[in-house]
């Protein structure tokens, strides 16, 4: 059964670099709501800013596209991310995911799935070439103690 | 210019301010090899107090300033590293090639 949220926002934006503190700080601010712990929103930042440097590099890497972001919260205190591009595809979803594995240069880490994995409690990659990639990211935030909600 | 570099001699301290994501890592590792390749420092020191947000991008900018600082025989250290910058420089065991203070 699907799950209902309880609120959601959608963005679209160009893949342009200036772009990556846009889109974490909106993440921040939608997941706010929910009065995460610094921790917390530091992490879904850094998961964020993973997944939209990855269309920026790697997705579009000769032209600027667009990259969508829906944010979704959900009863159980789930935020769920959701960053797709229509960009050039992973061939191999699971060699992308290996820590240190790039074809960005010397100018990427390599550790940008690995940061998202070990950021959030799930990440799902759909990805066709020559179509585009999914990234499904969720992340429970936990209930503070003598606060409401 | 994003780094102030204090020191003398070969001992340096490069002090990294604001965010270190990939809008801004290109121009980092160019000023961060610049510094080395004048002064090719025994000891450089990356004071990351004034991070507010790093990305792998950040991992990137200090494992090649690494490189570098290392093909000359010298030292890298980081500093003053915040919580957040910490956890993702420990994520990617940053730590087992780098000082962090």
């Amino acid at each position: 059964m699907k799950q209902a949220s309880s609120n959601e926002a959608l963005i679209r934006f160009p893949s342009c670099s200036a772009n990556e503190g846009f889109a974490r700080a909106t993440a921040a601010c939608f997941v706010a709501q929910l009065d995460p712990t610094l921790e917390e929103v530091n992490d879904i930042k850094t998961a964020v800013s993973e997944a939209v440097t990855n269309c920026i590099v790697h997705a579009y890497p000769d032209c600027l596209g667009l990259i969508q972001m829906r944010l979704r919260l959900f009863e159980d205190r789930t935020v769920e991310i959701v960053i797709k591009d229509t960009g050039v595809g992973i061939a191999d979803v699971d060699q992308a995911r290996t820590p240190l594995f790039t074809t960005g240069g010397e100018e990427r880490s390599g550790m940008g799935f690995t940061i998202m994995e070990s950021f959030m409690d799930t990440v799902k990659v759909r990805s066709r070439p020559g179509r585009g990639t999914t990234v499904v990211m969720r992340r429970r935030i936990s209930r503070r103690m003598g606060v409401p909600g | 210019m994003a780094i102030t570099c204090t020191g003398e001699g070969r001992v340096r301290t490069a002090e990294l301010r604001g965010e270190v994501d990939h809008h801004r890592a290109r121009g980092l590792m160019r000023e961060l090899e610049t510094l080395v390749d004048t002064t090719a420092p025994r000891e450089l020191i990356l004071d990351l107090s004034g991070v507010t947000f790093m990305d792998s991008s950040g991992i990137a900018v200090v494992l090649r300033t690494w490189r570098q600082v290392k093909a000359l025989g010298g030292e890298l250290r980081l500093a003053g590293v915040p919580e957040q910058a910490g956890k993702v420089l420990r994520a990617a065991g940053v730590e087992r090639l780098v000082t962090v203070e």
